[in-house]
């Protein structure tokens, strides 16, 4: 059997015992049949929330504030890890700094965005933003700082001035571990994301979930939940196939 | 006609590392001069502080006192005449054979059609042109370091330095790429300082073979070696050099084991 089969092999078979647990529930009637939903009862809902148009809209809705959210903490964090990285009094001035905010949850600091930012689209971009630059940001620094310093010496005797050196050998040397933090960066802000959007929202997958609660449609949480690891696959999938091409190169062997 | 300087002239040069007042001497004193067109190796025991000189040279360490010239400047940092040919290859892996040939001539911003003429040239010198669209990932130690050598060539230094290029190769191909090395010399007349640790590698090479003692590295004796452009490695000459600087060199590796 080859990988992919083997792969939907393995989904059609965590959707069967879904599929058996949930039917074997309403057939004995261990707990309240709604409170464990069928994936037909889901797959309804989510063909309803399709048809009406409202599914598309909150995807593309929480889709919009993760690109933005994390395009704004990659640049910055890719602009700041390369100075800390190459800039000695800098390092030295931020490590401290960074020790001390890193381990704090993010979402300790989520009611003050919405203090600073109100409960527009402002303060989920920025939440967003805010929980993934500092994971970024220090792989991105640490694999600036990974960077051989031989090849820096072999750069710098062919003739690379400064700025050589960061366009020609730093970037691309780094470029692995710069994809790495990237793909982590994306992980973690369709994390919070639903976090952010519980919080005075009106659209978005967190949205979808946290009306599912309120309005008493498990069916509905269950479908906004699969609904973004959708968005998670289909994210991952899109920066694995950009590593394969920029990273051609480790493969050749 | 007024005779020319030597390309090299180290003056003076000494080096300790560590903190001031704690420091260690690792170079002493240091009077060396380098012809054009001159291959002199620098051999010693390890940690004679050989590959510190040439590191020094190279611009990449700051001697403690003393300076370096070449072509009677001083130097102050590294600099495209000074071509490095290091031992762990240091290609850039992400870059094509010919991508790392090209390197130095694209800094130069040199017209496409004089980069490709370039490179033609010296992968075909090194004998790689097969090889030009593979990944360093994809060649094996001694294709790797022909390709250095290409690429420090390609960007035509005016000097060119080899810190132990072959160290890390094993026997047979180390041999294959010194008879390279020396059939390129004959082409290409550079001026080369070349450190190494092997006296055979050495005596095969070089015009002057310069001993260093044991830490602090000075210069101990200077061998120049007045034997034919092509070498014999079991010629009598050959293996006469070979035991003179062998018995030189084991009182400054005895020293190291006292």
């Amino acid at each position: 059997m080859n990988a992919a089969a083997t792969r939907a092999a393995a989904l059609l078979g965590a959707l069967a015992l879904w599929a058996a647990v949930a039917h074997g529930n309403a057939w004995l009637g261990v707990v309240n049949p709604v409170l464990l939903p069928t994936p037909g009862e889901v797959g309804r809902v989510g063909l309803e929330l399709a048809w009406s148009g409202e599914l598309t809209r909150h995807f593309l809705t929480s889709l919009g504030r993760v690109a933005q959210g994390f395009g704004l903490a990659s640049l910055a964090a890719l602009g700041l890890g390369l100075l800390v990285a190459m800039c000695v009094p800098l390092r030295l001035m931020a490590e401290p700094v960074i020790e001390f905010v890193r381990p704090i949850p993010p979402l300790a600091f989520l009611p003050m965005f919405l203090v600073w930012f109100g409960l527009g689209e402002a303060s989920k971009i920025a939440f967003i933003g805010y929980t993934t630059f500092f994971p970024m940001f220090v792989a991105i620094a640490a694999s600036v700082l990974r960077v051989d310093v031989v090849l820096l010496r072999a750069a710098a005797s062919l003739g690379a001035s400064r700025a050589d050196l960061v366009r020609r050998v730093v970037l691309p040397a780094a470029l692995p571990g710069i994809v790495v933090a990237l793909r982590v960066g994306v992980g973690l802000a369709l994390f919070v994301i639903v976090g952010a959007e519980f919080m005075g929202a009106d659209a978005g997958l967190g949205h979808l979930i946290m009306e599912g609660r309120t309005f008493f449609n498990p069916a509905q949480i269950v479908m906004g939940a699969l609904t973004l690891g959708l968005l998670g696959s289909l994210i991952n999938t899109l920066l694995l196939t950009v590593e394969r091409r920029l990273l051609r190169w480790r493969a050749a062997a | 006609m007024m005779a020319r300087g030597p390309k090299i002239q180290i003056q003076r040069v000494a080096k300790s590392f560590g903190a001031p007042g704690r420091a260690m001497p690792a170079l002493e004193e240091i009077d060396l001069d380098v012809a054009e067109r001159e291959f002199v190796c620098l051999l010693g025991p390890s940690g004679c502080g050989k590959s510190t000189l040439l590191n020094i040279v190279a611009g990449f360490l700051v001697p403690t006192t003393g300076t370096v010239l070449v072509d009677g400047r001083p130097v102050s940092g590294p600099a495209p005449e000074r071509g490095v040919v290091f031992q762990e290859y240091a290609l850039f892996p992400w870059l094509t054979v010919t991508g790392n040939v090209e390197f130095g001539p694209l800094l130069q911003s040199r017209p496409a059609a004089d980069r490709r003429r370039t490179v033609d040239r010296y992968l075909d010198l090194v004998g790689l042109s097969a090889h030009a669209d593979k990944f360093p990932v994809q060649l094996s130690g001694g294709m790797k370091q022909r390709v250095a050598i290409a690429r420090a060539l390609a960007n035509n230094p005016a000097v060119i330095l080899m810190d132990e290029p072959f160290g890390a190769l094993d026997a047979q191909t180390r041999e294959v790429l010194q008879d390279e090395l020396s059939r390129i010399q004959r082409v290409e007349h550079k001026t080369i300082l070349f450190v190494t640790h092997s006296i055979r590698e050495a005596v095969y090479l070089a015009d002057r073979v310069v001993v260093m003692t044991s830490v602090p590295g000075r210069i101990k004796q200077v061998f120049p070696i007045k034997l034919p452009e092509v070498r014999d490695r079991f010629a009598h000459e050959f293996t006469r050099y070979e035991s003179d600087i062998t018995r030189v060199l084991r009182e400054e590796v005895a020293k190291v084991r006292a």
